[in-house]
């Protein structure tokens, strides 16, 4: 069986967060009521003309800026042209063969351009079939017509689905970081289409590929793409061919089926919009929005490696979440580093430790920022382990109430007794010699020099101690009690 | 009241300034007028004067405006001639017609037009033709055509068009009228029903020059809901000229020559004599590529209007005609709602942009538009005019050309370079050829109206064309 490498590129929509549409002053909005938030120029009334939102362009430049991509000092809008309901104007008002943004990179993959366009309305199919074809009917919200969208398109640089899922990931932690939109796929605030093809290891010539559309979850993207790739495997394996076409993803049943063929493609019949005059960039503009660039997840993520010493994995875990990139970092400024002193790697790699812990109390999507754990609180708290003032099972117990109420973690601990019992504590020594007559096989396994049976032994006066004691300690009491 | 409707729209405004006219009197005069129009000028008419009568400082002294039918109209019917839109009434008001309201002059009625602005003889209205106040079996030139014979009929005092090709030129031309073209971006574009929107500007069709400049004065402006709009240096001057010393004009022997009707030609060689008698030079001219623009316009304009087109779907306002499904449903709905040149139109356009045609078509069709741009900004080099016919014919007769599209399209023949490169122009009335009204256009650089304005007033009083018979 030949070795086949896949071949993927990503074409993401952002929608921005704007505070009013594309080409006209509607505000954008989610959730409000149909038809609302609409005006002749967004739906399309004759007469009406479009008027570009400057802001709009500079989100555009921003994400350009950080993808590394070269700004058009001059660039065109031009008319799409099809027909469907959720399109008032029969043309989507989209960038062609002279984009805002062209090349750059993001880790690795590169970028092959960044354009403006607007977004469609949305149409919803009454019926049972939820789709256009075997609908009762259908109606059209315009609220969402005309939002600002960005269009980011990829080189062909992945080589397999989980690569696009996380550099997915990095993505939209830069879009947030950047202030320009929530990125939200299941909102539909991030899209994701995948070209992919497959050819034999080796083989310069890509092969013919296909376009996978609505996966509308990371997951799905992943899910897709690999069904995708094993479906053109398997029908190359065959003896058959890779058809060109665009395929609809069923997340429910991870198959794919033809939307159409290349013969169905469209042409949309591309010419520069005469409503527009042509974008111009100018060097101050640039240089303004440039000033405004963020520290973005890629480079966070290697500051968390190379100056605080947070291993790869950890790092971009917080990096790549905006928010908890920001938490992590509120607490090492509360865990008495002042400003301008070098945290100590122990410190920060401890913290850094405990974020997870934190982020599973709250719930994954929550932002530990509007927790009950004030930065300060977990900054204590992780004082106190390291300072072996509380046993890190108690820490946890601790946590968990700081979660609930919030409040000092001092205090809890002092009012709940979880303060560390010290090895030299009559207590602890009290605990050890109930732990010995509680199990007498396993204390003469460790009289036999079997140091494994100290696992029980230990256990029993950490489960008895609360978690108050500390194991290490206890483990070198209860040896110096049985071999010496 | 005859003598109401004699008034030049200028003079009735300043009338009504001075206290001597009253402004409804005024509007009820051509509204009665209107009302009994035999030409087929109106589409819909109002009732009456606005219940807030202009205030005495308006400057326009509340003169009723006739306003082409594709300017959208706030809850008044606005069908741009066409079945898809009947019974259409927007929910806002085209930018130049609100600026002349607040300016003073009151929407008197809405005027019939080719569809979509699409023709050259007012025969493709699906709202019937219009008639030629000065010989009634012929047609008034179009896409105008309601509004230029509106004008020539005394059923109103001025009227407002739209030119793409030479709408408001050719119309006036035909029917002993003034019409102006102004420079691309002079007049927002807001609330007019798009044509071709590289192409259209408004532009006033009144009596006489003075009148033209007044309505213009008003109409230019930047209007931040066109981001092709530019304010007018300076603004619009009434024109007071009445010599031409020191003035070149230069004739293109493209536009002047070939394919030009004997008595045009006669007309406009005797309006170039009053011309020199009046001071100007007269020298001829090259514009190399301007016998290729009529190709260059009808690849273009129709490229932009198989777009423009597009949102007549059936889908949110306008004609549906229910179907099973939806492609069916544009199918039929499209199919019966427009009418035979508007699709026509609507397939040359596609065509022309479909993949492996753009190149040759559209792509080439712009190359000749810069080429024209070019051709005329080097002969302002050395005139401060072009001058030419304005139609190549006088008047024809109702239905004579309507079998041959080409012949009918060779009507823009000596109007549509100008659009082409965005300039302005004019077309005053020069005389008569057999009974009718010849056209003589003076075409200048860009934002060079007052001017223009200033050149056409002078050869208006040196021609004293005298157009009361189409009002009786």
């Amino acid at each position: 069986m030949t070795d086949y490498e896949p071949v993927i590129g990503l074409e993401i929509h952002v929608q921005l967060s704007t505070r009013t549409k594309m080409f006209c002053g509607c505000e954008l909005s989610f959730g409000d009521p149909p038809n609302v938030h609409t005006c002749p120029v967004c739906l399309g009334l004759p007469g009406a003309l479009p008027v570009l939102n400057e802001r709009a362009v500079h989100h555009g430049i921003l994400i350009g800026l950080a993808l590394g991509s070269e700004i058009a000092g001059r660039s065109l809008f031009h008319r799409k042209n099809y027909f469907y309901p959720d399109l008032p104007k029969g043309y989507q008002i989209s960038q062609y063969d002279v984009p805002l943004c062209r090349g750059g990179h993001l880790a690795g993959v590169r970028i092959h351009r960044v354009h403006l366009e607007e977004d469609a309305a949305k149409l919803i199919h009454i019926g049972e079939s939820g789709r256009i074809h075997g609908s009762d009917r259908s109606v059209v919200d315009f609220n969402r017509g005309g939002t600002p969208l960005v269009e980011i398109v990829t080189e062909p640089d992945f080589r397999s689905a989980e690569q696009a899922h996380e550099w997915l990931s990095l993505l939209r932690a830069t879009l947030k970081q950047l202030g320009v939109s929530d990125a939200k796929m299941e909102e539909g605030s991030l899209r994701c289409d995948a070209n992919v093809s497959v050819r034999p290891s080796g083989q310069a010539t890509l092969g013919t590929k296909t376009e996978l559309k609505n996966m509308n979850s990371f997951k799905f993207v992943e899910r897709g793409i690999r069904a995708e790739i094993e479906r053109q495997i398997a029908l190359l394996e065959a003896g058959g061919e890779v058809e060109q076409e665009t395929l609809h993803f069923d997340p429910v049943t991870d198959r794919l089926t033809s939307l159409r063929s290349k013969e169905e493609a469209h042409d949309y019949r591309y010419f520069p919009e005469p409503d527009l005059v042509p974008l111009a960039v100018d060097a101050a503009m640039l240089d303004g929005v440039r000033a405004e660039l963020p520290e973005l997840p890629a480079e966070r993520a290697q500051r968390f490696e190379q100056e605080l010493g947070l291993t790869a994995e950890r790092a971009h875990e917080l990096a790549f979440r905006a928010e908890l990139g920001d938490y992590f970092e509120l607490v090492l400024a509360a865990n008495g580093g002042t400003d301008g002193d070098a945290v100590p790697v122990a410190v920060a790699v401890a913290v850094a430790n405990w974020i997870p812990q934190l982020v599973e109390r709250i719930g994954s999507d929550a932002d530990p920022a509007h927790s009950k754990v004030a930065p300060a609180a977990l900054a204590a708290l992780v004082a106190m382990v390291g300072a072996k003032e509380v046993g890190r099972e108690a820490a946890r117990e601790v946590l968990t109430r700081l979660v609930d109420e919030g409040g000092d973690p001092r205090a809890i601990v002092e009012a709940e007794g979880l303060g560390a019992m010290r090895a030299e504590d009559a207590g602890v020594a009290e605990l050890v010699d109930r732990a010995i007559a509680a199990d007498p096989r396993a204390a003469d396994q460790v009289r036999a020099g079997n140091l494994k049976a100290l696992g029980p032994l230990v256990g029993y006066v950490m489960r008895e101690s609360k978690g108050r004691a500390d194991g290490g300690e206890v483990g070198k009491l209860i040896r110096a009690r049985l071999l010496d | 009241m005859h003598d109401l409707i004699e008034l030049t729209a200028a003079a009735a405004a300043e009338r009504v300034r001075a206290g001597e006219i009253d402004s409804a009197e005024l509007f009820d005069a051509y509204r009665s007028r209107a009302a009994a129009d035999e030409l087929n000028a109106f589409t819909w008419l109002a009732g009456g004067p606005p219940a807030q009568a202009p205030g005495r400082d308006a400057p326009l002294g509340g003169v009723p405006l006739a306003v082409k039918d594709l300017f959208c109209t706030e809850g008044v019917p606005s069908q741009a001639g066409s079945r898809i839109l009947e019974g259409y009434r927007p929910p806002y008001t085209a930018t130049v017609v609100a600026q002349l309201a607040a300016a003073g002059a009151p929407l008197l009625g809405k005027t019939n037009q080719d569809e979509f602005a699409m023709g050259s003889s007012n025969e493709n209205s699906a709202y019937g033709p219009v008639l030629n106040p000065w010989d009634r079996s012929r047609v008034p030139g179009g896409s105008s055509g309601g509004s230029a014979a509106a004008v020539a009929a005394g059923l109103a005092p001025w009227a407002i068009g739209t030119d793409t090709g030479g709408s408001i030129r050719q119309p006036a031309a035909l029917c002993g009228i003034v019409g102006l073209k102004p420079t691309y971006g002079a007049c927002s574009r807001y609330g007019m029903i798009a044509f071709a929107s590289s192409l259209d500007q408004a532009g006033p069709l009144t009596r006489n020059v003075t009148d033209a400049a007044l309505l213009l004065r008003h109409m230019v402006g930047h209007d931040r809901r066109d981001s092709t709009s530019i304010a007018f240096p300076g603004g619009i001057d009434l024109p007071r000229s009445e010599d031409l010393t020191g003035i070149r004009l230069g004739v293109p022997e493209e536009l002047s020559g070939d394919g030009i009707e004997q008595g045009v030609l006669d007309s406009f060689n005797a309006t170039l004599r009053l011309a020199e008698g009046l001071g100007a030079s007269i020298e001829p001219c090259r514009l190399a590529h301007a016998p290729h623009a009529l190709s260059a316009y009808y690849v273009i304009a129709p490229a932009e209007a198989s777009a423009n087109l597009a949102r007549f779907d059936g889908v949110r306002y306008g004609l549906r005609v229910d179907a099973e499904d939806l492609t069916e449903m544009y199918r039929r709905t499209r199919a019966t709602g427009f009418g035979a040149e508007v699709k026509r139109r609507i397939m040359l356009g596609t065509y022309a942009l479909s993949s492996g045609y753009y190149d040759a078509y559209y792509g080439t069709a712009q190359k000749v538009r810069t080429k024209i741009a070019e051709d005329f900004r080097d002969a302002f080099t050395r005139f401060d005019f072009i001058v030419t016919p304005t139609s190549p014919w006088t008047a024809f007769e109702l239905g004579s050309r309507t079998a041959d599209p080409y012949a009918m399209y060779l009507n823009d023949f000596c109007t549509v370079p100008m659009p082409l490169a965005g300039i302005p122009a004019i077309s005053i009335p020069s005389g008569l050829s057999d009974g009718l009204p010849v056209g003589f256009q003076l075409a200048g650089p860009a934002f060079s109206e007052n001017r223009m304005l200033a050149v056409a007033h002078a050869l208006e009083g040196a021609i004293g064309f005298d157009a009361s018979r189409a009002r009786r």
